[in-house]
């Protein structure tokens, strides 16, 4: 996947956790809480959703990488650039 | 001598906010009863297949952002609408009300299989693999978990349960809140009961099982309580919350006071885990009777439980017999004839489908009785359509569950 793919996964995954939310004046470089009325559920939904679809393990360390669109795109590209997106 | 009781210590319900599997309101609910309108219909649930429920269509947006339904639990999405809609119909507004005296207690059949039971399903996709599981899964299923998301979606700070009652929940409920409102502990209450038992596949198996889920070619006519062709339950989803006041503040906001809840029983048979005891329902009836100061013949109307189980209708009615033998005026409904057996919600719905007859007398039939069992003979029993019986006084509502658990409440007239 190149990162346009993911942040499309992105995307739709905040699509199916944030429903009542509008994401088409979403801000890459904004944090994700400042824009968005998303708690530490939601982010471990995030999490979950990537592992179910991908595989993909996110310690908890590394959460705080979700924080915005860029730097939740620049923590997964290593790590979903072999994947297909499904 | 007994003394007249204060104004403060009297419960009246001054709001009703329902689903059904029939509608959607107190008034929709109330139009199919008259109409003899079934809810049930063909339902096909996962590993059971094929079969019947009664199915809620309410609008659960309404009150209810799509992140906390997705979040929740169909049971907290029925509880916040319903709660909604009681306290709309009150006429009170959240923000007149201190909502640290307010108190939502909601009775329950079970709560957390549904949701078990999908966590489950989803993880077999997993190879049952844990790290799968969600971190939903706990506050979906904690036991108070409606009330909870009641709480959370109003912001009522007040006390939250949930009273886990099989059966007989929706009463218990009521129960609770009037004795809440009596010692103090509210101003209002939250109560009433909710069901999502539809969901959960093993509701219907265990049913199944049992000998105990209702067939029938045609869906509308599966739940048929008191016929001899009856074979089970139709398992329903709903809710119906009522708000309780005490009297004097219902009279000094001029509020609409639907009745007054004037007696009430619990008590338990101690005998079985499925099986009821007649005996103990009789005395559940009585004692209620007793805490109202009536006489058994002063009741206008007996809503039962029956859920057309074999043994289960005839056991409720051997019950009635032994209490309202001589009482030739009391009218006899069932309203599991048209939403199927709604579980948690059962009771509380049930009444709520008979107060509209303080208004109008009519009292609504018990449908599908085509031929009646002789053992389900009672006198005063409502076939299949409704009958003018006057403006009643009385009400009584029972509401029987597993693990021998009986309530039984009493609503007057004001």
């Amino acid at each position: 996947m190149q990162t346009a793919e993911i942040r499309e996964v992105i995307l739709e995954i905040l699509e199916e956790i944030a429903p009542d939310e509008e994401l088409g004046d979403l801000k890459d470089d904004v944090s994700f809480r400042e824009q968005l009325e998303l708690d530490s559920m939601d982010f471990l939904d995030i999490v979950m959703s990537l592992r179910k679809r991908y595989r993909v393990q996110i310690p908890e360390d590394d959460y705080i990488e979700l924080a915005s669109m860029n730097s939740t795109v620049a923590y997964l590209e290593p790590r979903m650039r072999d994947l297909e997106k499904v | 001598m007994p003394t007249a009781t204060e104004d403060r210590d009297r419960i009246v319900i001054t709001g009703i906010g329902l689903t059904a599997p029939n509608g959607n309101s107190l008034g929709e609910y109330r139009e199919a009863l008259l109409a003899g309108r079934s809810g049930v219909q063909d339902y096909e649930i996962r590993y059971v297949g094929q079969t019947h429920a009664g199915l809620c269509d309410f609008e659960e947006t309404r009150h209810q952002k799509k992140k906390d339904r997705r979040r929740g639990t169909r049971a907290g999405s029925v509880g916040i609408y319903c709660a909604h809609e009681a306290l709309a119909d009150s006429g009170l507004a959240f923000d007149s009300l201190d909502p640290n005296r307010i108190g939502i207690y909601v009775g329950v059949t079970e709560h957390g299989n549904v949701e078990t039971e999908n966590e489950i399903y989803e993880l077999a996709g997993y190879d049952y693999d844990v790290k799968f599981w969600s971190h939903h899964h706990n506050p979906r299923t904690v036991a108070n978990n409606p009330a909870g998301e009641i709480s959370l979606n109003m912001g009522v700070t007040g006390p939250h349960y949930t009273i886990g009652a099989a059966c007989a929940a929706g009463n218990a409920g009521l129960i609770q809140g009037s004795q809440m409102l009596r010692l103090g502990e509210c101003d209002l209450a939250i109560c009433g009961g909710v069901s999502e038992s539809v969901h959960t596949f093993g509701i219907f198996a265990s049913f199944r099982s049992q000998g105990a889920l209702a067939c029938h070619t045609d869906a509308t006519k599966a739940s048929r309580p008191f016929d001899t062709g009856r074979n089970g339950i139709v398992v329903a989803e709903g809710g119906c919350l009522y708000t309780l006041e005490r009297l004097d503040d219902a009279k000094r906001r001029g509020a609409k006071i639907y009745g007054e809840l004037v007696g009430y029983a619990m008590n338990s048979d101690a005998k079985d885990f499925v099986l009821p005891d007649d005996t103990r329902q009789a005395e559940c009836v009585q004692a209620a009777l007793r805490k109202a100061n009536l006489n058994a013949d002063e009741v206008d109307i007996v809503s039962t439980h029956a859920t057309g189980t074999a043994s289960g209708d005839e056991q409720e009615c051997k019950a009635l017999r032994k209490v309202f033998g001589g009482s030739p005026r009391t009218f006899i409904n069932n309203t599991k004839s048209f939403i199927g057996h709604a579980m948690g919600a059962a009771g509380a719905l049930e009444l709520a489908g008979n107060l509209p007859t303080f208004e109008d007398g009519i009292c609504h039939a018990t449908i599908n009785v085509d031929e009646l069992d002789p053992n389900c003979h009672l006198e005063g029993l409502v076939l299949n359509e409704p009958r003018e019986i006057g403006r009643p006084t009385y009400i009584l509502n029972n509401s029987f569950g597993m693990l021998g658990i009986n309530s039984v409440v009493i609503i007057k007239r004001v």
